[in-house]
């Protein structure tokens, strides 16, 4: 019977045509929503071109350029400060002693707990109290200026999330892998280093990348501490033209920046989890 | 030490009073902006699933321009955009007096888009964990599509969407912090004043510290106390 199947002449009849799409209620809805997003976005774009001023242009576009310098700049040396101080936090975490673990949490708690910007005014203003000790050690020269505060507070505040994320990446590596290493006699720090910690960075790499995209949304408060970032210059430019499009500027900025990054972490994860996919 | 318990206290010179009103407008905010967040992240996550391309489109780009934004800088779009917008409306009308946005609506609007935009996820993640046929089974019986949404999977999706959530809330209630940058007199705010005039800020904003633990400590025990209730009614394995 099979035999006659296969050699029978190909069917002569045609698939249907697909029925027409028709005008159905959500897809109304739906191609009102993007024509009104549409609206906004031309409306945007004929606002800052009506309002295209060459002088106010030239004036203030180095200045968001060296601002957005000063963002990127102090979220990088944030998130590898933090990163450095993360690793005696989670050793904390992981660690069997009681005192410590809690300490490392307690620590944990309190910036995970609180808002950045209380902290950051917290180390803005209040270390000022602690003046004569802080020159008697050397350190008044850095914190009398914001930036280094910014810097301080945001180092602080990423190494509580870090640690969190590092401590759960290695928590989510099995413990079949530490002990397949021993039983290969490998001593407990190489273990780590080549065993566990490439297994824990790809389940870390995303939470990472959210992680880093949050910092460039909250660098944008040390403008209220007087530092000229991207948002302080914004917020000047703003306060001597009165100009809405001052806003709209580093509106689209940041939001160019974060979908930069967070193309380049989907390629980097595709990159590193490539043995994954069978 | 006493001298601090005395800046601290409600009694004379103390400023427990004006803080305590900044306890209160921090929680009037933050709850205020709950369910807005809630209500337009629902939608957005049904949109986001929805057979109808548009639609997703659509859905996708809110969470993706609200995201995207730091969230100081969208409180102050729309507060400074909205003032703007009015006032030209103002103009238009024949009105000429100068507008005044209400800081308390301009912060609830703002963290509510961003809290949406978030939410937005937590649903749609939510409405991928809930079978097919939870769906199926409720047609088959003869509920409506909104009868279906509401008796059948919304149950089910509190409770599988709580802890995340839970974990915007506590993002919430943080982000309220911003809010004192355009003036209104929230904890922060009010703790800023009184370092400003006291010299003491370390201690008052140690304080404003303390308060958004307590404030995380308080709200964590009754998100505990919702998912006990919400897990009462599923079932028991």
């Amino acid at each position: 019977m099979t035999q006659t199947f296969i050699n029978a002449p190909a069917p002569t009849t045609m698939r249907p045509p697909a029925p027409p799409r028709r005008w159905t209620k959500p897809r109304i809805i739906g191609n009102g929503l993007v024509a009104l997003w549409a609206a906004l976005i031309l409306g945007l774009v004929f606002y800052l071109y009506t309002a295209w001023d060459p002088e106010v242009i030239g004036k203030y576009a180095p200045s968001y350029w060296a601002g957005l310098k000063t963002t990127i700049g102090l979220v990088t040396a944030s998130i590898i400060l933090g990163a450095i101080l993360s690793v005696p936090v989670v050793l904390g975490r992981l660690s069997k002693n009681r005192i410590i673990a809690s300490i490392a949490y307690g620590y944990v708690y309190f910036f995970r707990g609180t808002p950045l910007i209380a902290q950051v005014f917290l180390i803005y203003y209040g270390l000022g109290s602690f003046k004569p000790f802080l020159e008697a050690i050397g350190l008044w020269v850095f914190l009398r200026e914001a930036w280094y505060c910014a810097l301080l507070a945001f180092s602080l505040n990423t190494a509580a999330y870090q640690a969190e994320i590092l401590r759960g990446a290695i928590r989510s590596v099995p413990l079949g892998q530490w002990e397949g290493a021993a039983s290969l006699g490998v001593s407990k720090f190489v273990t780590f280093r080549k065993v566990i910690l490439p297994q824990a960075l790809i389940v870390a790499l995303r939470p990472y990348g959210n992680e880093v995209i949050l910092m460039i949304k909250g660098s944008a408060i040390v403008a209220l501490i007087t530092v000229y970032d991207l948002m302080g210059y914004t917020r000047l430019a703003y306060s001597r033209t009165f100009d809405f499009q001052a806003y709209l500027w580093a509106a689209i900025i940041y939001l160019i920046l974060v979908e930069i990054l967070r193309h380049v972490w989907d390629w980097m994860e595709r990159r590193i989890t490539r043995h994954l996919i069978r | 030490m006493e001298g601090s318990i005395a800046l601290l206290g409600f009694g004379e010179g103390g400023w427990g009073p004006s803080i305590a009103s900044g306890v209160l407008v921090t929680v009037s905010l933050a709850l205020a902006t709950l369910p807005v967040g809630l209500v337009i992240g629902f939608f957005v996550a049904l949109g986001k699933q929805s057979p109808e391309p548009s639609v997703r489109l659509a859905s996708n780009m809110y969470t993706t321009i609200f995201r995207g934004l730091p969230e100081l800088l969208t409180l102050f779009v729309v507060y400074f955009g909205a003032q703007i917008g009015i006032q030209k409306l103002a103009v238009l009308v024949g009105y000429t007096g100068t507008v005044e946005i209400n800081s308390f609506i301009a912060g609830m609007f703002a963290l509510g888009v961003v809290f949406s935009s978030y939410a937005s996820e937590v649903f749609l993640s939510s409405f991928r964990a809930i079978p097919k046929g939870q769906y199926e089974g409720g047609y088959a019986i003869g509920l409506s599509n909104g009868q279906t949404m509401r008796k059948v999977i919304l149950p089910q999706l509190i409770r599988i969407a709580l802890p995340g959530l839970a974990n915007l809330w506590m993002i919430l209630l943080k982000d309220t912090a911003l809010v004192s940058a355009i003036g209104l007199a929230d904890i922060l705010r009010q703790t800023g004043v009184a370092a400003r005039v006291t010299k003491h800020a370390f201690l008052f904003f140690g304080t404003a510290c303390m308060i958004y633990l307590v404030l995380a400590v308080v709200s964590s025990f009754f998100i505990d106390g919702i998912e006990r209730w919400a897990a009462k009614s599923g079932v028991k394995r």
